[in-house]
């Protein structure tokens, strides 16, 4: 495959199906959305089949000066293979959600997907620092048109809200990003990664970035954004929110502030540990409360984010690469459980909690795979949550304890809301007469569901899949962590007959023993 | 002195030409649109060529008042082509209306900017300035009817007088304290102590000038005049005279104040800083397009001084793209505002008649979202580009907090840019139907600048880097 720029065409497809999507008609630009989304998805595979495990760091690179100040550079390393395969397999899924539920617009809401595909991939495929920044942002368009033009009753707020809080955070990364490029003359991002930036500017450029990336993370305190957004956006909307664009602020921690900026990262973990645990409790108690569906599950979202910011400030192989597995997997089953709600909101058209109740006698398989995918949510062994939570949790165990402590009672706590939602909507007398009417899933949601739950067990069952690919690339940025690491107070030690070294902070040893001890 | 003629024929083109145009109005009459347009087309597409020609020759004529230059050359190509534009829109708007005199002023006005951004003293500075600014007045009033226009024309003529007066008293101070008119003598002055009669005279001229490029505190008049003027020739104002003003700006700025970086870099800062935020804060109670593109062109105004504050080879170059894309996506924005038309043939221009406007007319409407977004300078449209240019320049010159200010300042801008597409996008139709079709040269302009500005843009990026490179070259 060598040589053959896989990468742009990945772009290109979605991107040029998306200028079809606008002149075809409505009836024809669903299929053209679909057929473009699954070529991507095919060629997703294709890459990933092609991924040379354990080889270069950056693979399938492309280069071209086309801009004169910056370039087309575009490459991927094993975690942006496997955030690239989660974009371009919910894709489909989501252009499948919307199959029925859009019915106004069709085109524009077609291309504006497509044209968010494309954004994202190129997130995660750029190599320079500006083409980079570009893609981030671009992301901000669609998503407002999609949010704002077929969204709930508060939708154009919540499209304002979306926009300009996610705006203001990221033009102060510009800014930084222009001082370093100014510093180190160079916008290439594998030069970036091993460029030492003197400390106290690293700090300023560190507290840039965070301001950036902790509003699309999203943070706690500035989270306020997500349950707006969520709540209003189309179902597809929310599948590809909580889904993907969740997901760039940890890439963004993972891929910029963290190798790029190792001492402060050292410095600031505490900024990092404190929000995230503070974010871990208060706003899983905050979704105990809710009354609104997609509002209880865009506050477990900003739960869940919160572990893997404190997985990633771990600063050891376990930590990362259980954030890393948590982003996949919830990716997968946020998603999916979106679309859950989706589905019996295309029934009966409110996402209050209070109206359903007793959905398991009518909706059997309905009830089975909103099961599925609340236990993967809460981290049942077996499902893709378990995976992930115990090896990041174990990763923060190792640099403080008091942050495994809290951040396990998010699990708790997540357990609690999850199971609660799920008795009220599913459990329970079946006495409403408009709930008793709704039929069972077809098989447009059928198709929708098997691949979603598929995934999630698959990750649950063997992990070693999604974790071979990123395990080099983990152990490159432990490495780079290794000297601003803090002591833990952990202070783990292996079994009596052998001395061995703890995982992560060697560079080679872990990266056959696997994630978890 | 008939070395010198030969180096100004874009000069000599455009007041022969502008002449013809007055003769054929005056002799053919006002019925013959076609012909005094032709003329005045042909007379614009020459004095570019002649410009093109010229390009590469450095030198000064007329004793060292005006220089040919590459930096000239850069500024009066995209005032031409904007007052290009400008005429060939015109007929359409005017209908029954329109009168020689409209494309013999802009040819003047033309003139006068070419001028601008060639002088090299305060003299010449000052009658390029008044020879452009006396044609726009009456351009602003040109539909005598009209009250709006009237009232535009006169307040313009008031407030333009009075920041005249203004730039004079600077001049004459500068003149005074360091005996010379001339750009370099000014400058080898400044080079020196500074005394208060050159800070005052600092003062004044920049003053003066914020006034032309309706910087914050001089921007009154902008709204006002953008709402009344006729809508062709708002569409000037927003362009090639803020094009002609910047480019006389930098050129005083660095090259007759470049010693006094202390004295005119905090004046400088303060209209930057002030224009992006009330240019943004301002636009949002607007309900007219008109005097909400008004604002933003204060706004934008405020992000080329963040370049000029710079003060910096770097931040020229980032001024100078910043005029083309500016201009480009102003043109655009005001085609659209040119193409809203009721049922009845009447201009619209409220905002709130524009809501479903993309259910209507998608195109045009498209087009608009994505100038809008351009200005607002949300990547990954071209609008983003120049911006990125500026405030690396003001960072790369230590001025990190300014950038800081002005990048924060420009989310507050993003919000009424998004808050038109909002009535566009999101609202339901208005009441307004929307008549289409017959303007074929506008719909091909509005097209070619939105798909230029969407992604294509960034490919002309090493060609706009070396002009702008060539032309802020020269003053350094």
């Amino acid at each position: 495959m060598s040589g053959f720029p896989i990468l742009s065409l990945m772009l290109a497809v979605p991107l040029v199906g998306a200028i079809v999507c606008l002149f075809v008609g409505d009836k024809a630009s669903r299929f053209v959305a679909l057929g473009a989304t699954f070529a991507t998805f095919v060629l997703g595979c294709i890459l990933w089949a092609n991924f040379d495990i354990g080889g270069a760091q950056w693979q399938f690179t492309e280069r071209a000066d086309l801009f004169g100040r910056f370039q087309w550079a575009l490459g991927i390393d094993g975690m942006a293979l496997m955030l690239i395969m989660l974009s371009v397999f919910l894709m489909p899924l989501c252009i499948l959600a919307s199959w029925d539920a859009i019915k106004q617009r069709v085109g524009l809401y077609m291309a504006m997907f497509l044209i968010m595909e494309v954004v994202m991939i190129g997130v995660f495929m750029a190599q320079d620092l500006l083409l980079f920044y570009i893609f981030f942002e671009a992301g901000l368009i669609p998503m407002y048109f999609i949010i704002g033009i077929w969204g709930g009753a508060n939708r154009k707020y919540a499209a304002f809200k979306f926009f300009l809080y996610t705006l203001l955070g990221s033009v102060l990364m510009l800014i930084a990003m222009i001082a370093m490029i100014m510093e180190a003359g160079t916008t290439d991002i594998p030069t970036l990664l091993s460029y030492n930036f003197p400390p106290e500017m690293q700090t300023w450029l560190w507290l840039a970035f965070f301001a950036s990336l902790a509003v699309k993370m999203p943070m706690w305190p500035v989270h306020t954004w997500l349950p707006d957004a969520h709540v209003q956006a189309p179902t597809a909307g929310s599948m590809i929110l909580a889904g993907v664009l969740l997901k760039l602020g940890a890439y963004g921690f993972l891929r910029f502030m963290m190798p790029m900026f190792p001492d402060a990262s050292g410095q600031l973990m505490w900024i990092v540990f404190a929000l995230s645990m503070i974010a871990v409790v208060y706003t899983s108690l905050v979704a105990l409360v809710q009354n609104d569906m997609k509002k209880l599950i865009a506050y477990s979202s900003v739960a869940h984010m919160a572990i893997v910011t404190a997985g990633l400030f771990a600063f050891n192989q376990q930590g990362i690469e259980g954030a890393l597995i948590i982003m996949l997997s919830h990716g997968v089953v946020s998603a999916a459980l979106f679309f859950c709600v989706g589905v019996i909101y295309d029934r009966l058209h409110t996402r209050e909690i209070d109206r359903y109740g007793g959905l398991a006698v009518n909706m059997p398989v309905y009830a089975l795979f909103f099961m599925l995918f609340t236990m993967a949510s809460i981290g049942l062994p077996g499902t893709s949550g378990f995976v992930g939570e115990f090896l990041s949790l174990a990763g923060i165990y190792e640099a403080s304890s008091l942050v495994a402590f809290v951040c396990t009672t998010g699990i708790i706590l997540g357990a609690a809301y999850m199971l609660y939602l799920y008795r009220r909507v599913v459990f329970g007398e079946l006495t409403k007469d408009d709930v008793k009417a709704m039929p069972d899933l077809n098989a447009r949601e059928w198709t929708i569901m098997v691949p979603l739950a598929a995934v999630a067990l698959w990750m649950g069952v063997y992990p070693e899949s999604f974790l071979a690919p990123m395990r080099g690339d983990v152990t490159t940025v432990v490495a780079r962590l290794a000297p601003a690491k803090p002591a833990g107070d952990a202070h783990l030690t292996a079994g009596k007959p052998k001395p061995a070294a703890t995982h992560g902070e060697t560079t080679h040893g872990s990266a056959h023993a696997g994630g978890v001890q | 002195m008939s070395a010198d003629l030969a180096l100004i024929w874009p000069e000599l083109i455009l007041t022969i030409g502008g002449l013809i145009t007055l003769m054929l109005g005056t002799f053919m009459g006002d019925r013959q649109v076609g012909i005094y347009q032709l003329s005045a087309l042909l007379t614009l597409a020459a004095a570019a060529a002649a410009v093109v020609a010229l390009f590469g020759v450095e030198a000064t004529v007329f004793s060292g008042t005006l220089s040919v230059d590459s930096f000239g050359g850069f500024a009066k190509l995209l005032i031409y082509a904007a007052s290009f534009v400008c005429i060939v829109i015109a007929p359409r708007f005017f209908s029954g209306g329109m009168r020689a005199e409209y494309p013999t002023l802009i040819l003047f006005a033309a003139l006068g900017m070419g001028i601008m951004a060639s002088a090299r003293d305060l003299m010449t500075l000052y009658v390029g300035l008044e020879l452009n600014s006396l044609a726009a007045y009456v351009l602003a009033s040109f539909m005598r009817t009209d009250e709006r226009s009237s009232e535009a024309g006169l307040k313009y003529f008031v407030l333009g007088a009075l920041a005249s007066g203004m730039l004079l008293y600077g001049i004459s101070l500068l003149y005074g304290f360091s005996g010379t008119t001339d750009f370099a003598g000014i400058a080898k002055v400044m080079g020196g102590e500074l005394n208060i009669g050159l800070i005052f005279g600092i003062v004044f001229v920049l003053a003066g000038l914020g006034f032309k490029i309706s910087a914050v505190p001089f921007h009154m008049w902008t709204p006002d005049v953008y709402e009344g003027a006729p809508t062709p020739v708002t569409t000037f104002f927003a362009t090639a005279p803020k094009v002609a003003a910047m480019a006389l700006m930098t050129r005083v700025v660095i090259d007759a104040m470049g010693p006094a970086v202390g004295a005119w870099q905090q004046i400088v800062i303060f209209l930057a800083l002030a224009s992006i935020i009330l240019g943004a804060v301002g636009a949002i109670g607007q309900k007219n397009i008109k005097r909400l593109l008004a604002y933003s062109s204060i706004n934008n105004v405020g992000f080329m001084l963040v370049g000029l504050a710079a003060g910096t080879q770097q931040g020229v170059e980032g001024v100078l793209t910043y005029l083309l894309v500016y201009m480009l996506t102003t043109l655009g924005a005001f085609l659209v505002v040119l193409r809203l038309r009721d049922a009845d043939g009447n201009q619209v221009e409220s905002i709130a008649a524009m809501a479903g406007l993309s259910q209507r007319r998608p195109g045009l409407a498209a087009a608009m979202a994505v100038f809008l977004f351009s200005l607002a300078g949300i990547p990954p449209l071209f609008g983003f580009w120049p911006k990125y240019l500026v405030f690396e320049a003001a960072v790369n010159a230590n001025l990190v907090p300014l950038a800081v200010a002005g990048i924060v300042a420009s989310v507050i801008g993003a919000f009424y840019y998004i808050a038109i597409i909002k009535t566009m996008y999101f609202d339901d139709k208005s009441e307004t139907e929307f008549s289409g079709g017959g303007a074929i040269v506008e719909d091909a302009v509005i097209t070619a600048s939105a798909l230029w500005l969407s992604v294509i843009g960034y490919l002309f990026i090493p060609v706009l880097a070396v002009l702008s490179a060539s032309a802020a070259a020269v003053l350094f």
